[in-house]
């Protein structure tokens, strides 16, 4: 930043073009955009569930699916960590393989606990 | 060989896939000071047992369990930051008592961490004696199923079938583990992930409670929503700060506002200000100062108030800590271009909580805007910018922190009177409470106490705080804020004064409250934080001199 110049106002300015943007994307595409209603357009996307006829005991989901997806997290986030692990292991030594051993035992309490609570059976 | 080799139709293609570490990267293990990080391990460690006992242990012990898990985690954590703190060397570089190392940098345990952890325990342990309450209620304040109906068979089967929420107590753990990392963040990435640590097990807890489940639910995904929300501000800001910096560090953008050795070359960048903006804003919605405050009175109104006290109390001081830190620490270097902004906090944050708190008709709701008020004192003290201010914030911490406690813990012994020998739920509407020191002199005496120590009425806590922190203002020239913080204070005594009234001097109209005799973690509870809250009023001074040791930070 130059001498001279209030650090605040290229912030506001900024802020303007950001302010602008939004309101002009938002604005555009409802003055611009073709409105071409059809059955398509109603359906549900991709493999949504089907808003109508209502559903069966007011639409409600098992939450079994809740928990496959959170199960999914866990053991998601465990390889994202473990990837950079495995390439560069051989550098780190002992250490980093004592820490990961941890870090796994950690994510294994989870795992055991949703084992014992039954978030495992389908049924 | 890290290329995995493509047979198609066209050249082979060698696609480098996980890419090796260039050679010059030389990796060198971090040092740990186990123990200065002993008590964070203690908490740690047993939230994850907490998780294992919940998994084997049989259902009918587990609850019992928990209870002492919790409790002995929790004091061994409290031994173990008061021995640390007792025994730690105070070196004599320029009056900072340094207690002891770092994890590369990323916790700094320093005399402000130790007070601050040691607060954040002390009051957890009382938490979890609220929480793990069964005499009032048989069925406790949380609730084995989401649907369930309180009392009715489907609950009554839900509780058979083992389904006892004894899981608050590990979440409990893994959230007063967050709050003591908090304060002790050497970095803004430790310092978010302790944010989130102390965030998500709350959200959990807040929708757990028996009675008004949708009131319940709609705090939880109020404040998840929220907070996630503030977290994407903090995380933004995060972002900016290390652009600005090229370090997350808080003593390296300290280093990088103020020049290279210290040389006074400020380094006025768009990135600095919005990213000190946009952490500030991550850090007042967890303090809950206005104007990010709404999510406040919903959520302690529709949290279980076992969970509301604990949030209460133990999420102000970890996230005042933090505020601290990165003010005196990071941004210290270009305060005057964030005071403006923060005066402007403080004072609208002094104001819309005593304010609005007078027409509220719902003690939790009253309570929550009266902490919103007190979101605003304790900034005040901040804005003092120098040693008393942050003494006088540690105090105030302490002192508020045992009053919320103790007076979130009577709510729930106040309950409805409904049919022989089944407690009703709480009775939180203030007509109820009407004529409640006629017919149980002894609660309603205890319940004035800790509302005249949220008034900072002289004797008790909350005069010594308030005291603490306008003195500090007044000397660091900030007379106009402790002035307005002495005006609030006084719109804020009224709504106080008006309960204690309703209590002693009002007849009953409609419904009246009763007071059931709570169990003995709970009575130990109100009546350890009702015997603090009194003698650090008669006799500050025996936190006050810790409080004034405890006052500089580590860089």
């Amino acid at each position: 930043m130059g001498d001279g110049v209030n650090p605040y106002v290229p912030i506001l300015v900024m802020m303007a073009f950001a302010a602008a943007f939004a309101v002009i994307s938002v604005g555009a595409g409802a003055f611009v955009g073709p409105r071409r209603y059809n059955r398509t357009k109603l359906d549900a996307y991709e493999c949504g569930i089907q808003p109508s006829p209502h559903a069966v005991g007011g639409g409600r989901f098992p939450v079994k699916y809740y928990l496959v997806a959170m199960l999914f997290i866990i053991f998601d986030i465990e390889s994202v960590f473990l990837i950079p692990f495995a390439v560069s292991f051989d550098r780190m030594g002992l250490f980093a393989l004592a820490e990961m051993v941890m870090f796994i035992g950690t994510v294994f309490v989870a795992y055991a606990y949703v084992w014992r609570r039954g978030g495992l059976e389908w049924d | 060989m890290s290329a995995l080799l493509i047979s198609g139709s066209g050249p082979a293609l060698a696609i480098p896939v996980l890419a090796q570490l260039p050679a010059e990267i030389q990796f060198t293990a971090p040092s740990f000071d186990y123990r200065a990080l002993a008590p964070m391990l203690v908490v740690f460690g047993a939230a994850l047992l907490g998780v294992l006992v919940e998994a084997f242990v049989p259902r009918r012990s587990r609850f019992v369990v928990q209870v002492v898990l919790t409790t002995v985690a929790l004091a061994g954590a409290l031994a173990a930051v008061v021995l640390q703190a007792a025994t730690s060397d105070p070196v004599q570089t320029a009056g900072v008592l340094q207690s002891s190392g770092s994890v590369l940098g990323a916790v700094v345990v320093d005399r402000v961490t130790l007070f601050l952890q040691g607060t954040i325990l002390a009051l957890s342990i009382l938490a979890c004696l609220t929480m793990a309450e069964r005499t009032v209620d048989e069925g406790g304040p949380f609730t084995p199923q989401a649907s369930a109906v309180p009392g009715s068979p489907a609950e009554v089967a839900a509780r058979r079938a083992g389904l006892l929420q004894s899981e608050v107590f590990p979440l409990l753990l893994f959230s007063v583990g967050g709050m003591m990392l908090f304060p002790a963040s050497g970095d803004l990435l430790t310092m978010f992930i302790a944010l989130e640590v102390l965030s998500l097990p709350l959200y959990l807890l807040a929708g757990m409670a028996r009675r008004r489940r949708l009131l319940s639910q709609e705090a939880s995904l109020k404040y998840f929503l929220l907070g996630a929300f503030s977290s994407a501000f903090f995380l933004y800001g995060t972002a900016m700060l290390y652009g600005f910096a090229g370090t997350v560090r808080l003593d390296g953008i300290a280093g990088a506002v103020t020049g290279v050795g210290g040389v006074a070359v400020l380094q006025k960048d768009g990135l600095l200000l919005l990213g000190v903006t946009m952490v500030l804003v991550g850090l007042l919605f967890k303090i809950g100062a206005a104007p990010f405050h709404l999510w406040t009175p919903d959520v302690y109104q529709g949290a279980p108030t076992p969970v509301t006290g604990f949030m209460a109390a133990c999420t102000k001081v970890a996230a005042f800590g933090a505020l601290l830190r990165f003010l005196y620490v990071a941004a210290y270097g270009i305060r005057w271009d964030w005071m403006p902004m923060m005066w402007g906090v403080a004072i609208l944050t002094v104001i819309v909580g005593s304010v609005i708190a007078i027409v509220q008709t719902d003690v939790k709701r009253m309570l929550a805007y009266s902490s919103i008020a007190h979101a605003g004192f304790l900034l005040i003290g901040v804005l003092a910018m120098d040693r008393s201010g942050i003494t006088g914030v540690l105090f105030y911490l302490a002192a508020y922190g045992f009053s919320t406690i103790g007076a979130f813990a009577l709510v729930t012994i106040v309950r409805d009177s409904s049919e022989e020998g089944v407690a009703g739920g709480e009775a939180t509407h203030l007509s109820q409470w009407a004529g409640l020191g006629r017919r149980h002199p002894v609660t309603a005496g205890v319940f004035t106490l800790f509302l005249l120590a949220f008034a900072g009425i002289p004797l008790t806590s909350g005069f010594m705080g308030k005291f603490a922190v306008f003195s500090a203002a007044v000397a660091n020239g900030a007379w106009v804020l402790a002035l307005v913080g002495v005006l609030a204070s006084a719109v804020a005594a009224f709504f106080y004064i008006r309960v204690i009234v309703l209590m002693y001097f009002t007849e009953p109209t409609g419904s009246e409250a009763v007071v059931e005799a709570p169990g003995i973690g709970t009575t130990f509870a109100i009546m350890l934080s009702a015997v603090i809250t009194l003698i650090l009023g008669l006799a500050p001074s025996l936190l006050l001199d810790s409080a004034t040791a405890a006052s500089v930070f580590l860089p």
